[in-house]
C-alpha cells in the first residue's frame, strides 16, 4: 500500500550565481519517515523551500495527495496540511513561549483552548512546556519543542524537519526520534533533511539522495549503509585527513586559566572557571552544542572582550587578557571567528581592503598611518591564488563570493601572516565539501609547522578528524581535555548533554 | 511569455557604474517632476525651469553668488562625510555652524576696533573650536551614555540657536544698532578678503577647497579613513580589527563640527560682518542633503554642493518673477534626495523580467 | 501658585501635550513593526498646513480633519514605498521626508500666513489621545493582529517564515504612524494655535521620537513621558511670565534668566531624558524591537 503523499515533478530552481534544483523529481510515501540527503548547497533546504511556499519553483510542480500544489506561502502550505520545522528556529526571542504558538496557528485561538489542546499534545508526544516562559530562557532542545509543538496545533498530514539534530545533544536526539516514530505510527508523514548518513539508517524508511541540486537516487534505506550512502552523497571519496602527533612539542604555548565571565544579558551565556592549555603544533578542540558559551569564549579569546571577571590567558609568558586584538596580533595570534559576513569580513569592501582587516607587525601595510596600497593589493592577490579562491580578482567585493571561496580567503589571509598560534571557530561552517576538505587539510599542515591551533566547533567529525586532544564546553564550562584518538562517542555525546559523571 | 512585473534580484556586487548614475538620474527625476509642479501651477515649464536653474547663473555676479552659497555646504557635507562613512547620523550641524559662528564671531566682536593679520585665523580656529566642542556633546553622550545622537544633535541645533538669540538680544547687542537686534561689525582684517572685486565671493572658498582636498586624501590613502568606513559598515569587524570605536565616534564628530564651525564663521565673517539671529538659510541641514547626493565622496560633494546652491538661487528668483515662495527650494532638495534613495536601489539590486510558469 | 492658577496650569499642560501624546503615540505603532521613520517633524507640517487652508477655504473641520490625515496618508506612503519596496536607508529617508515637508508645507501656507481663523476646542482631542494610548495598548497586548506586528517587529526572518506579509504589516504601522502624525498637525494648527505659521511645529516632532525611546517602546509611557514634557515646557513659560529671574549670585544669571533660555528648557529637559533613560544600554536592547531599522529582503 505505497501510497505516495508527494510527487516533485521537475522542480528546477534557479538562483544568480547557482541552479539550486534541476528537474528534481522523486515521491515520498504516506506514513513513511522520508530522508533527504545532501551535502550542505546540494539543494535541499531550497527544494523545502518550494515545498512550503517560500520560495517559488521556475518549473515544473509539486502533487499533494494527487492533487496539484498551488501555494504561494506558508500559510497555504499549512491549510493542506504541511508544517516545518525549521534549522534555525523561526520564533520570536523575546515573545513568550504562548505567543509564539499564537502565532503559528492560523485561527483565532482562545487561551484556555490552547491551553486544552497544548495539554494533549504534551501528553500524547511527551513534549511538556511552559507557556509563560520567554523564548530566550530555553535551551536549543526546548526551543525546537516549540517549534514541533507550534505546528502539531495544526495536525498536519507531513512534517518537513530540516536539519533537526544540529543543536542537539545526543541524548535530545534520542528523544526527539521517539516523538518522530510516534508521530508516524498515527499516519502523518515525515521529510527529513539531514545530512548525517547515521541517522538516515536508523531513522528513515526511504531516502532522497541530491548532490548539485540534482537528484543522484531514491530509494528504500533497507538494504543501504552509511558507507553506500557516503559515496552516492559525496561523488568521488577525498583522501582520509592524517593526523599525526608526532611534531607536537612539549612546549605550552597557550595558557587559559580560570576563566569567568558574567553578563547582565540574557541572551549570552556566562563563562564558568574556564582552564586549558595548547601545546606548539597541537590543534585543540573544543567541542559543543550552539549557545553554551562558545562565542562568549571566542570574543574573549579574540580580544573582543577584554572584560573578564577572573583569570589569565598567557600566551608565550605574556598576560594578554587585557589586549585588544589589534595588540594580540603584534604577539602573532591570528583569529577566524564563525562569521564571514560582517565578521572576519565586511561585505561592502573589497578583497583588498578586506586584507586590511587584521594586521600583523611584518605585513607593512601602512607607513605612518598612510596606506601602501601596491603592497596590499599584491598580498591578496597572494592570498588568493595560494588558497585557490575563486574570485574574478583582488577588486571583487567580499559579498559576491560563494561561503566557502570567501572562508578560503579569510583562513588565508590569517595563517599568511604565519601566526604561531590560531584560533578559528566552526572552520567549514555552511561550506561545500571540496573547501572543506582543503581549510581542514591546510590547518593540519599549519599545525605541523609549529603553530598552536584552537578550533571551536558544533561538527565532532570535524574535530575527531583533525584535533589532537579536546574539550566539550556545556552551559559555559569546560571539561578536562582528552586525546582525541582515544575518546569514547559516548562519554562525548553525555558531556556535551551537560551529564558529567 | 515574459511576467508583466519585473522581479527584484540581488545584485552579488554592488554596481559601481550605477553609483555614478543614480544621482544623475535622481537630478533629472527632480527636474521632470519640477517642471510638472510648475506646469501644474499655471507656468510655461520651461521658462519656469529657466528661471530656477539657468538665469541664476548666468552672469559673473550670478556664479560669484552660486559660489558664495556652494562654499558653506561643501564644508559642512564633507565633514558630514566623516561622520556618515562611520554610520553616525550627526544631523546638528546647524547648530555646529552656529557655535562656530558665535565663538569665532565672539572673538571678532572683542577685537572690533583692532586691525591686524592674525584676527581673522584666530577667529577661523576660535570657529573650529566652537563647533568641535558643540558636536563633542552628542558624541560624549553617545559614547558615554548610549544616547541617540540624531536626537541630541538636532536638539543642540534648537539650544544654539537660542544662545545665539541671547547673546544679540542681550550682552552682545550693539550699542548704536538701534532696535535691531545684532552685534557690532566686525573690523576689515576679522573680514573674509574678497577674491575678486565687486563679488561676494571670498577666502572661504579657497580654504573649503583645501579642506575638500585633504578629506579626499584621508578617506582614500589612510588607515584613519579606512578605520571610518568599516565601523560604518560593520561595527562588530571594526571590533574584530581591534579598532577604537569610541575615539571613531569622537573624532568623526570634532571634524565634522569643526568644519561646520569654520562654515559658521566663514559665512559672518565674509558676506555677513557681524552675528545676528538669522546667520544661516538652514546650511547645516541642506548640507545633508549635499553629503548624501554627493556619495559623501569629497569630488562628488563638490557637485552636489553646486546643484543644491543653484536651488537656492533659483528659489530667490522664482520669488521674485513668478511669486512662488522660496521654500519650494526646500521641496527640490527633499525631491531630489527621495529620487536619490529610491534609485540607490539600482545599485544593489537589479530588476529581471523572466519567463513565467 | 493658587488653587485656581493651578488649575489654568493643569488645562494648559494637557492642551498642549496633546498633540505629541498623537505623533508619539503614531510613531511607537511604526517603530514596533521595525521601521524607523524620522519624518515626524515633516509629516506634523504637511498635516498642520493642509488642515489649515482645508479649513479657510471649505470653512468644515471635518473636511480639514480628513484631509490633514490624508496627506499623512500621503507622506508615509511616499516613505513606506522608498524603505520598504525599495529598500532605502530609514534614517536618511525619514530625514529627507522631514526636508521636503518643510518645503511643501511653507509652500501650501504662504498665501494664508496670518489668516485668522475660529480655532477649535481642544477638549475632545485631548480626551482622544488618552483613548488611543489605551487602544494601542489593547491592540498591541489583547488581540492577535498587535501581536503579528509586535512579532514583526522583532524578526521579520520569522514572520516571513509562518508567512505574515511582512512588507503588508509594516506598511499598514507606517500609514498609522503618517496618519497620527498628520492629525497631531492639524490640532496644532486649528486648535493650539490657531494659525498658520511656517516652522509651527518647532521640533515637537522630534520630541515626539525622543519620547518613544523614553517609553521603552510601551505605549502608557507615552503619556508618562509626554507630560514630562508638556509640563517643564508649560512650566517655564509660566516663570517666565511672572518674570522670575534667578539671584545674582547665581553664575550666568543674566543668562538663566533670560527669555532664550527659557525656551531651550524643553530642549534640555528632553535631552537629559533621553540620556537617563539611554544609559541602561541593556535595557534599551532588550525593549527596543530587534529588527528596528533593518530592511528586509523577500528573496533567496
Amino acid at each position: 500500500m505505497n501510497e505516495s503523499l508527494i510527487e516533485f515533478n521537475n522542480i528546477t530552481k534557479k538562483f544568480p550565481r547557482v541552479i539550486a534544483n534541476n528537474k528534481v523529481s522523486f515521491n515520498i510515501n504516506k506514513s513513511s519517515v522520508h530522508a533527504l540527503l545532501g551535502e550542505n548547497g546540494a539543494g535541499k533546504s531550497t527544494l523545502v523551500k518550494v515545498l512550503y511556499g517560500l520560495l517559488d519553483s521556475d518549473e515544473g510542480h509539486i502533487n499533494f495527495n494527487n492533487e496539484i500544489l498551488n501555494i504561494t506561502s506558508p500559510s497555504d502550505a499549512r491549510k493542506k496540511g504541511i508544517g516545518m520545522v525549521f534549522q534555525h528556529f523561526s520564533l520570536f526571542e523575546s515573545l513568550t513561549v504562548r505567543d509564539n504558538l499564537i502565532l503559528g496557528i492560523d485561527e483565532n485561538i482562545s487561551y484556555s483552548e490552547l491551553r486544552q489542546q497544548l495539554e494533549d499534545i504534551s501528553s500524547k508526544y511527551n513534549l511538556p512546556l511552559d507557556l509563560e516562559a520567554p523564548i530566550t530562557s530555553l535551551s536549543a532542545g526546548e526551543k525546537q519543542r516549540v517549534e514541533i509543538v507550534r505546528i502539531l496545533l495544526q495536525d498536519p498530514q507531513l512534517l518537513i524537519m530540516d536539519e533537526p539534530t544540529s543543536v542537539l545533544t545526543p541524548q535530545e536526539v534520542q528523544t526527539l526520534f521517539k516523538t518522530l516514530n510516534a508521530l508516524v505510527k498515527e499516519g502523518r508523514t515525515i521529510l527529513y533533511i539531514t545530512h548525517k548518513l547515521e541517522e538516515v539508517i536508523t531513522l528513515c524508511n526511504e531516502v532522497t539522495i541530491m548532490r548539485n541540486g540534482e537528484v543522484i537516487d531514491s530509494c528504500s534505506t533497507e538494504n543501504q549503509t552509511a558507507k553506500s550512502l557516503a559515496t552516492k552523497m559525496l561523488g568521488e571519496r577525498l583522501d582520509e585527513l592524517q593526523t599525526d602527533y608526532t611534531h607536537i612539542n612539549d612546549f605550552i604555548n597557550f595558557k587559559a586559566s580560570k576563566i569567568s565571565c558574567s553578563f547582565a544579558d540574557p541572551f549570552f551565556t556566562d563563562l564558568k572557571n574556564i582552564s586549558f592549555e595548547v601545546k606548539e603544533g597541537e590543534i585543540f578542540g573544543i567541542a559543543g552544542v550552539a549557545g553554551n558559551g562558545q562565542s562568549e569564549l571566542m570574543d574573549i579569546l579574540i580580544g573582543e572582550n577584554c572584560t573578564i571577571d577572573s583569570g589569565e590567558i598567557i600566551f608565550k609568558k605574556t598576560n594578554i587578557e587585557s589586549f585588544n586584538p589589534q595588540k594580540r596580533r603584534d604577539l602573532s595570534i591570528a583569529f577566524v571567528p564563525e562569521n564571514r559576513l560582517g565578521h572576519s569580513a565586511v561585505p561592502e569592501l573589497t578583497l583588498s581592503e578586506n586584507i586590511l582587516l587584521s594586521q600583523f607587525p611584518n605585513n607593512n601595510f601602512s607607513n605612518h598611518g598612510i596606506l601602501n596600497n601596491n603592497f596590499i593589493e599584491d598580498y591578496a592577490k597572494e592570498v588568493i591564488n595560494n588558497f585557490n579562491v575563486v574570485t574574478p580578482g583582488s577588486d571583487a567585493k567580499a559579498s559576491s563570493l560563494s561561503g566557502g571561496n570567501l572562508q578560503k580567503f579569510v583562513i588565508g589571509r590569517e595563517i599568511s601572516s604565519n601566526p604561531k598560534l590560531l584560533i578559528i571557530s566552526h572552520p567549514t561552517w555552511g561550506i561545500d565539501a571540496g573547501a572543506e576538505y582543503s581549510i581542514r587539510q591546510s590547518l593540519i599542515n599549519l599545525a605541523k609547522n609549529g603553530t598552536s591551533i584552537i578550533v571551536l566547533s558544533q561538527d565532532v567529525d570535524e574535530l575527531i578528524e583533525i584535533t589532537h586532544r579536546m574539550a566539550v564546553i556545556y552551559d559555559g564550562s569546560l571539561s578536562e581535555s582528552f586525546i582525541t584518538k582515544e575518546i569514547d562517542i559516548t562519554k562525548l555525546g553525555l558531556l556535551m548533554g551537560g551529564k558529567n559523571d | 511569455m515574459t511576467n508583466l512585473f519585473p522581479s527584484i534580484v540581488s545584485r552579488p556586487q554592488s554596481s559601481n557604474i550605477m553609483n555614478i548614475l543614480v544621482p544623475i538620474i535622481a537630478i533629472i527625476l527632480t527636474l521632470i517632476t519640477g517642471a510638472i509642479i510648475f506646469s501644474l501651477m499655471g507656468f510655461n515649464a520651461f521658462f519656469a525651469l529657466h528661471i530656477f536653474f539657468i538665469s541664476p547663473i548666468s552672469s559673473a555676479y550670478g556664479i560669484s553668488e552660486l559660489l558664495v552659497k556652494a562654499t558653506p555646504l561643501a564644508l559642512i557635507a564633507v565633514g558630514l562625510a566623516f561622520c556618515f562613512k562611520n554610520n553616525i547620523y550627526n544631523i546638528g550641524a546647524e547648530g555646529q555652524l552656529t557655535m562656530g559662528a558665535i565663538f569665532g564671531g565672539g572673538i571678532g566682536i572683542y577685537f572690533h576696533d583692532t586691525n591686524s593679520f592674525w584676527l581673522l585665523p584666530l577667529m577661523i580656529i576660535g570657529g573650529a573650536i566652537g563647533g568641535a566642542v558643540w558636536a563633542m556633546i552628542p558624541a560624549l553622550l553617545k559614547n558615554k551614555f548610549n544616547t541617540n545622537e540624531i536626537l541630541t544633535s538636532l536638539m543642540l541645533v534648537y539650544v544654539a540657536l537660542l544662545i545665539l538669540d541671547y547673546l544679540v538680544v542681550g550682552p552682545w547687542r550693539d550699542p548704536e544698532g538701534y532696535s535691531f537686534p545684532k552685534t557690532r561689525p566686525f573690523s576689515d582684517s576679522g573680514r573674509m578678503p574678497l577674491l575678486f572685486e565687486g563679488l561676494r565671493i571670498h577666502i572661504g572658498l579657497i580654504i573649503t577647497l583645501i579642506l575638500v582636498f585633504i578629506s579626499w586624501f584621508v578617506f582614500a590613502k589612510t588607515i584613519f579613513g579606512f578605520q571610518l568606513k568599516v565601523s560604518g559598515f560593520s561595527p562588530i569587524a571594526a571590533r574584530y580589527a581591534g579598532f577604537n570605536q569610541k575615539i571613531l565616534i569622537y573624532i568623526a564628530f570634532g571634524i565634522c563640527g569643526a568644519f561646520a564651525g569654520i562654515a559658521g564663521l566663514a559665512e559672518v565673517s565674509g558676506p555677513i560682518g557681524l552675528l545676528y539671529r538669522d546667520i544661516s538659510p538652514n546650511y547645516g541641514f541642506t548640507a545633508i542633503i549635499v553629503a548624501f547626493l554627493g556619495r559623501l565622496h569629497p569630488l562628488g560633494i563638490i557637485f552636489a554642493s553646486l546643484i543644491i546652491a543653484l536651488t537656492y538661487l533659483g528659489a530667490e528668483d522664482a520669488q521674485l518673477f513668478m511669486q512662488i515662495p522660496a521654500a519650494v527650494g526646500f521641496l527640490f532638495q527633499g525631491l531630489v534626495l527621495f529620487y536619490l534613495l529610491g534609485a540607490d536601489f539600482l545599485v544593489k539590486y537589479k530588476l529581471e523580467f523572466k519567463k513565467s510558469k | 501658585m493658587n488653587y485656581l492658577e493651578f488649575i489654568g496650569f493643569l488645562q494648559i499642560v494637557l492642551i498642549a501635550t496633546t498633540p505629541v501624546v498623537f505623533a508619539g503615540i503614531g510613531e511607537l505603532v511604526t517603530e514596533k513593526s521595525g521601521v524607523l521613520n524620522l519624518g515626524v517633524e515633516g509629516m506634523m507640517l504637511v498635516g498642520a498646513v493642509t488642515a489649515f487652508v482645508t479649513l479657510v477655504i471649505t470653512g468644515s473641520y471635518l473636511l480639514a480633519f480628513l484631509f490633514s490625515i490624508f496627506a499623512g496618508i500621503f507622506m508615509s506612503g511616499l516613505f513606506a514605498f522608498l524603505v520598504l519596496i525599495l529598500m532605502s536607508n530609514q534614517v536618511a529617508t525619514g530625514l529627507s521626508l522631514t526636508i521636503f515637508g518643510i518645503g511643501l508645507s511653507s509652500m501650501i501656507g504662504k498665501k494664508y500666513i496670518g489668516t485668522p481663523i475660529d480655532g477649535l476646542t481642544p477638549w475632545y482631542f485631548v480626551i482622544l489621545s488618552f483613548l488611543i494610548v489605551f487602544l494601542v495598548g489593547y491592540f498591541f497586548y489583547k488581540t492577535k493582529s498587535g501581536l503579528i506586528l509586535r512579532a514583526v517587529g522583532e524578526s521579520h526572518t520569522s514572520a516571513h517564515a509562518l508567512g505574515y506579509s511582512v512588507l503588508k504589516i509594516r506598511l499598514l504601522a507606517i500609514l498609522f504612524g503618517g496618519s497620527m502624525c498628520a492629525f497631531a498637525g492639524s490640532y496644532i494648527s486649528i486648535c493650539y494655535a490657531p494659525m498658520w505659521q511656517e516652522g509651527m511645529i518647532a521640533g515637537r516632532g522630534w520630541i515626539a521620537l525622543a519620547l518613544v525611546v523614553f517609553s521603552t517602546w510601551k505605549p502608557s509611557r507615552i503619556l508618562i513621558g509626554a507630560y514630562i514634557f508638556g509640563g517643564t515646557s508649560i512650566f517655564q513659560m509660566h516663570l517666565q511670565g511672572k518674570g522670575f529671574k534667578f539671584p545674582h549670585w547665581v553664575p550666568f544669571d543674566d543668562f538663566f534668566s533670560s527669555a532664550p533660555f527659557f525656551n531651550m528648557s524643553p530642549y534640555l529637559a528632553t535631552m537629559i531624558v533621553l540620556v537617563i533613560i539611554s544609559s541602561n544600554k541593556l535595557r534599551i536592547k532588550l525593549s527596543a524591537p530587534a529588527c528596528l531599522t533593518m530592511p528586509f529582503y523577500k528573496g533567496s
